[in-house]
């Protein structure tokens, strides 16, 4: 039904944006591996990456990276699917209330929260702290989260939680036995997404920490290049660490990710 | 027994046990700030001393002054970049995907959404890089003999606003893209099939049959892309630091700016409250006319 001039033609405009999108990308990386000191040798320099690693910091960067990153998502997990549980199974007075104030959370941009959490976690001596991290990012991932593990929820077979009931099964036993396992598709696309957005969090690390061994990685980045005005191999080197967990990530779960990003808008 | 739709067993109370954590921190995080916001909002106060009182003084101040107002006006030029040119270059990727059935289509796929997972923080850095006067967009420009046209691109305050907004295009594509494939891998084929005994060419096609059975992503995609065009904050921190002069101030670094390096709290939280309002009203006005139109 296409002709192989109309093939050829979309190949080249494909092709086109995807040399595109990779150029920026492959950039950094030729640069990360190019030598750091005018006059060094050719081939390639792949212990810049060692240096930015030790000398740049990014060791210290990426640990609390992953730290920060694992307590938000096991805490954005577990509260959203006990919320999304309850909103999607039980019957209860004030709950369609209570889900549109956690809705609007969907829609409420840090940028409005972040300076009075500032001046009042100040207040308690609790900025430069990993808690001024991980609390701030559990509330925003929470009205996400628990849209979708509502969701699943309530679209999961009725006929299994009935079975359940009448065997005995109570409350408690449906959830943690019973529909969590089942919905762990489900899960796994909330928590990739929760990953990622908290990994790639700029603002609030940026307003909440001045402590140098408390930086996250996109924090530790953007001081890094503040100190050198162009680009450097040492420099690409740490952009490099910074993105590629989550790349990484994404290349090998990428059907959750992108069923995530669609489905979770267009229900949204 | 009798159940409404999607909610089995009788009424319960333990719902709101299993609530309450979420509940907690949401409003401690959340809610509360959100509150505090506003309240900030009717004081000048420059973060340590005492506020005072200035009723609704700051928010007559952010949209009358035109150098408070200015950033706003430079998310209207974000906007076309990052909303309408994506939606536009998405649409035309995915329709030559989905029409085509093109071996390697999962390729191009994963390749032309990768820039959304990327830290903005990195690809900053990447089209800082591109755009240096040393950089391979004017490396570039004298390969095919236009050395006339190269430029600092970020030192220009005439260039550099649409230099942050062409980023902006180049992460929003693959979204959109991917949004849009979802969208018309729902369309039958056999309407492509009966458009085509009509006589109708690809682009009569697309816009008889696929374009219609997008309006729902369409809608998506405009509140996801313009949400995002108007919080951009990381790439003109990264990038430019709201210069040269003043020209890629936007609402999100403002917020930053008078909050925390200017000392003036007040400015800075009505302009997120405002940036707020802006993204709730665009939100669901968006919403409501895709779901009107579905009526």
């Amino acid at each position: 039904m296409t002709s192989t001039a109309e093939r050829a033609a979309s190949y080249l405009v494909l092709g086109l944006a995807a040399v595109l999108a990779l150029y920026p990308m492959l950039l950094i990386l030729v640069t990360a591996l190019s030598p750091d000191q005018v006059g060094a040798s050719g081939g390639l320099h792949v212990e810049n990456f060692g240096t930015a690693w030790e000398q740049g910091n990014f060791g210290t960067y990426v640990k609390n990276s992953v730290l920060v990153s694992a307590a938000v998502v096991l805490l954005s997990a577990a509260l959203a699917s006990l919320a999304g549980y309850a909103f999607g199974t039980m019957q209860f007075r004030g709950s369609s209330v209570l889900f549109y104030l956690l809705l609007l959370g969907l829609m409420v941009p840090s940028e409005a929260v972040v300076i009075p959490l500032y001046y009042d976690l100040k207040s308690l001596n609790l900025t430069d702290s990993y808690f001024s991290l991980v609390f701030p990012q559990v509330a925003q991932s929470l009205a996400f989260g628990t849209f979708w593990m509502r969701a699943y929820f309530r679209s999961a077979s009725r006929e299994v939680v009935e079975a359940a009931r009448v065997d005995g099964a109570g409350h408690g036993r449906i959830f943690w036995s019973i529909l969590l396992p089942m919905g762990r598709p489900a899960l796994m696309t909330m928590v990739l997404l929760v990953f990622m957005w908290t990994w790639n969090e700029f603002l609030l690390p940026l307003v909440m920490i001045t402590d140098e061994s408390l930086r996250t990685a996109p924090l530790g980045l953007s001081n890094f290049q503040g100190q050198y005005t162009s680009g450097t191999a040492l420099l690409a080197a740490g952009a490099v660490l910074v993105a590629l967990p989550v790349v990484v990530v994404f290349l090998f779960t990428q059907r959750h990710f992108i069923r995530g990003m669609v489905e979770g808008a267009v229900k949204g | 027994m009798q159940h409404s739709r999607g909610a089995p067993g009788q009424p319960r109370t333990v719902a709101y046990l299993y609530l309450a954590p979420a509940l907690l921190v949401f409003g401690c995080f959340m809610a509360w700030p959100l509150l505090r916001a506003v309240w900030l909002s009717l004081f000048e106060w420059d973060g340590l001393s005492v506020g005072t009182w200035v009723g609704l003084g700051n928010y007559v101040d952010v949209l009358t002054d035109p150098q408070l107002r200015a950033p706003f006006v430079h998310s209207l030029v974000l906007v076309v970049f990052f909303s309408a040119l994506p939606i536009v270059a998405g649409m035309v990727l995915a329709g030559l995907m989905s029409r085509a059935r093109l071996r390697g289509s999962g390729f191009f796929r994963t390749v032309i959404f990768l820039p959304q997972v990327v830290a903005m923080v990195v690809v900053a850095i990447a089209w800082r890089d591109i755009y240096a006067p040393e950089g391979s967009i004017n490396d570039a420009l004298s390969a095919v003999g236009l050395d006339g046209l190269a430029r600092a691109w970020l030192g220009e305050p005439s260039f550099a606003l649409m230099a942050v907004g062409l980023v902006g295009t180049w992460v929003g594509t693959g979204l959109c893209m991917v949004l849009f494939l979802a969208g018309l891998a729902k369309v039958p084929r056999e309407l492509y099939e009966s458009a085509t005994l009509d006589g109708a060419g690809p682009l009569r096609q697309f816009l008889a049959v696929g374009l219609p059975a997008l309006r729902g992503e369409l809608a998506v995609a405009m509140t996801l892309t313009l949400v995002a065009a108007l919080r951009t904050f990381d790439l003109v921190y990264v990038m430019t630091d709201g210069g040269p002069g003043r020209s890629t101030r936007v609402p999100s670094y403002e917020v930053y700016r008078w909050s925390l390096e200017e000392g003036k709290v007040g400015y800075g939280v009505t302009i997120a409250l405002l940036l707020t309002a802006a993204i709730l009203l665009l939100t669901i006005g968006i919403n409501r006319v895709a779901e009107g139109d579905r009526r």
